[in-house]
């Protein structure tokens, strides 16, 4: 078991090296670019020269990229064109927030999922089952920025539950130690400012949920369908098991097997689907931040560990994911 | 009073969009306690689904089951379904046919054979895999300590069968249903699996409906055989009886077209011509009779009554084969 997580993790980074060389002539060769941003159209060539050359962009490309990652080797990112600041920093103050909202979505989304999914197979063709594929379809096909806006607008404008954007309201005491909100709240016992933060919560984390939730109420009703069919149930329905020990032991145990894959890959739509849903909410998390940094002139430094970073979380996801199969089903031999 | 009584059992299958198909016409028989009795016919005859309808094991949806199944004197089909999950397990254990499919591929075996335990005997789980242990080990299964913690793919096809029967006989249950245990299973292991229930049978006195479409099987266990044909009894006789002087002559068919060893060579094996894809509906006349040798004008004017003969057993035909007839 441990050689097979060293040979993925040795894979993992060769992934990421290919992946930063790809990303950085990608970038560099897009339209637009930071001395634009910086200097504006009407810069004269000569502060224009200047700049480049304090930037290092007159060098050639490869040069450019072998600088990036001797520098990498050492931890270091670069400085963000846009603020100066320390990429590894402005990325730091982001990710707690981005990881908070898309735990939440997950958690929204397999918390109602598999229950969802289970009771549609359950009630195959019955009323629950037919209103779940029509809801899945609709939660599948539903552009995020425009359920986002739809659901802030009938629940903040309308109807004042929920705040409309931001990750905590003004004047709210809370102390930062680990950057997630809720969490900090919850150790430092301010359990006002964990209110707080999942009342914020709310609203992005359902919209962000909708995809992964439908996925996850389509499999599971799919897998959950194919096991009620097997042998197994039936035997264990001639043993007089209780309900519960069916459901649990022998259906669920059974049908969660392709749900969890599904959630590995659920990863990747979570990461971008943040984008649009930080911009609706304005989170200020990971996806505000790949959103500024490319309107507002080409960042860089800061959109090439964003990228490795958001490659970085999908793998190692799915190497869990590949993982807990080996725990949940016997017949895996993780090889 | 007999242990399990079988009163016009009935089981039509309604699907939407297709027309109702009664799988299992009428049936009624009884079981003794400590009597094996068999249900013997080809696939597709309702055997199968005769069992399940005893258990409460259809889907209620598309199934309509009427008639009675007398446990005891409980009516089960009357028997609200928690009632009867407390029953299933307990008092009437059942196996079946795949012993792969029909053991869950990501449960422990132990924990397969403890859950019964808990269920009805309510054990913990320690005492529970204690006893568990001991069932594997009554049913032959070697190394029982280490079998606990493996999985059903890690053992062989024989073993899991053996697993399966000591869940159903777990908690002692007096009546045990198995449906067709050995089609899946090596000519060998079969007659291991057929000796183990014999044995195991004779040692509790609990009672076994046998299912199968193997009249070897019949031959070997059974006190009385009731041959199904189209959803209904067609013959019911002892043993010995139906052996030596099979009166129906689906029944003398089935008999026929088993090979022996000792036919002379060359010998072509007798087959029942045509297929149950033949069969006319009870209603118009006698199922079997498009594939009958000894059919008669009657044949083809409603059903045949179930008569008794006189050598104690049932027989629903109007030509019957005659008793000097022997099986070749």
């Amino acid at each position: 078991m441990l050689r097979v997580i060293v040979r993925r993790l040795l894979q993992l980074v060769v992934t990421l090296i290919g992946l930063s060389a790809l990303v950085f002539v990608w970038l560099r060769n897009l339209p637009g670019g930071p001395i634009e941003a910086l200097l504006g159209e009407r810069a004269t060539p000569e502060r224009r020269a200047l700049l480049i050359k304090a930037l290092g962009y007159d060098q050639p490309i490869l040069v450019q990229y072998a600088k990036f990652m001797q520098r990498l080797l050492t931890g270091d990112f670069g400085n963000s064109i846009r603020s100066g600041d320390p990429v590894t920093e402005v990325i730091g103050r982001a990710f707690p927030a981005t990881i908070e909202l898309a735990a939440a979505a997950m958690v929204i989304a397999i918390g109602l999922g598999v229950p969802l999914g289970y009771l549609a197979a359950r009630h195959r063709g019955r009323l629950l089952d037919n209103m779940s594929i029509a809801g899945t379809l609709l939660g599948i096909s539903i552009p995020i920025f425009f359920l986002g806006y739809l659901l802030k607008d009938v629940f903040t404008q309308n109807i004042h539950w929920f705040p409309p954007s931001g990750r905590m309201s003004t004047g709210v005491d809370n102390t930062e130690i680990t950057g997630f909100f809720v969490l900090d709240g919850l150790l430092t016992r301010e359990f006002d400012a964990t209110a707080d933060a999942l009342w914020h919560l709310v609203l992005p984390a359902l919209t962000l949920a909708t995809i992964p939730l439908a996925v996850i109420v389509r499999i599971t009703r799919a897998s959950v369908l194919d096991v009620l069919n097997e042998d197994f149930v039936r035997t264990a329905e001639a043993k007089g098991l209780r309900h519960k020990t069916i459901r649990g032991r022998h259906i669920l145990r059974n049908a969660l097997l392709p749900v969890v894959t599904t959630i590995g890959l659920q990863t990747g739509a979570l990461l971008s689907g943040a984008v649009l849903t930080e911009r609706v909410y304005n989170w200020g998390g990971l996806g505000t931040l790949i959103y500024n940094s490319i309107s507002g002139g080409r960042d860089y430094p800061v959109l090439q560990a964003l990228i490795l970073l958001a490659a970085l979380v999908f793998v190692l996801v799915n190497l869990l994911v590949d993982l807990s199969y080996a725990f949940i089903d016997p017949r895996v031999r993780v090889r | 009073m007999s242990l399990l009584d079988v009163r016009d059992l009935t089981v039509v299958f309604q699907r939407r969009g297709e027309r109702p198909f009664t799988a299992v016409d009428k049936v009624s028989f009884s079981v003794e306690p400590g009597q094996t009795v068999g249900l013997v016919g080809e696939s597709g005859c309702g055997k199968s689904v005769t069992s399940l309808a005893i258990m409460g094991l259809l889907p209620r949806r598309g199934n309509k089951v009427t008639g009675e199944v007398n446990f005891d004197g409980t009516d089960l089909l009357k028997l609200r379904p928690d009632d009867l999950r407390d029953r299933r397990g307990r008092d009437i254990g059942m196996i079946f046919q795949d012993p792969l499919s029909s053991l869950n591929p990501v449960v422990p075996i132990g924990i397969q054979v403890a859950e019964v335990l808990e269920r009805h005997r309510g054990m913990d789980r320690k005492a529970a895999l204690k006893e568990a242990r001991e069932l594997l080990d009554a049913v032959g299964i070697p190394d029982p300590n280490r079998r606990l913690k493996e999985y059903p793919h890690q053992i062989s096809g024989g073993m899991r069968q053996r697993a399966l029967i000591a869940i159903a006989l777990a908690c002692k249950p007096r009546l045990l249903i198995a449906d067709e245990p050995t089609t899946a299973l090596d000519v060998t292991i079969q007659a291991q699996i057929l000796t183990l229930l014999k044995q195991l049978v004779d040692e509790t006195g609990t009672a076994l409906i046998m299912i199968t479409h193997d009249l070897g099987v019949v031959a070997g266990l059974c006190d009385t055989v009731n041959v199904l044909y189209g959803g209904k009894v067609v013959e019911r006789a002892a043993r010995h009886e139906l052996f030596a002087r099979p009166r129906h002559p689906y029944t003398h068919g089935l008999l026929s077209s088993v090979p022996r060893l000792d036919s002379p060579r060359g010998e072509r094996l007798h087959a029942i011509r045509g297929s149950v894809a033949d069969n006319i509906p009870w209603g118009e006349g006698c199922a079997f009779a498009p594939r009958c040798d000894n059919v008669v004008d009657a044949c083809l004017e409603g059903t045949p009554p179930l008569e008794p003969t006189a050598t104690g057993g049932d027989l629903r035909c109007n030509n019957p084969v005659s008793e000097e007839v022997a099986v070749p």
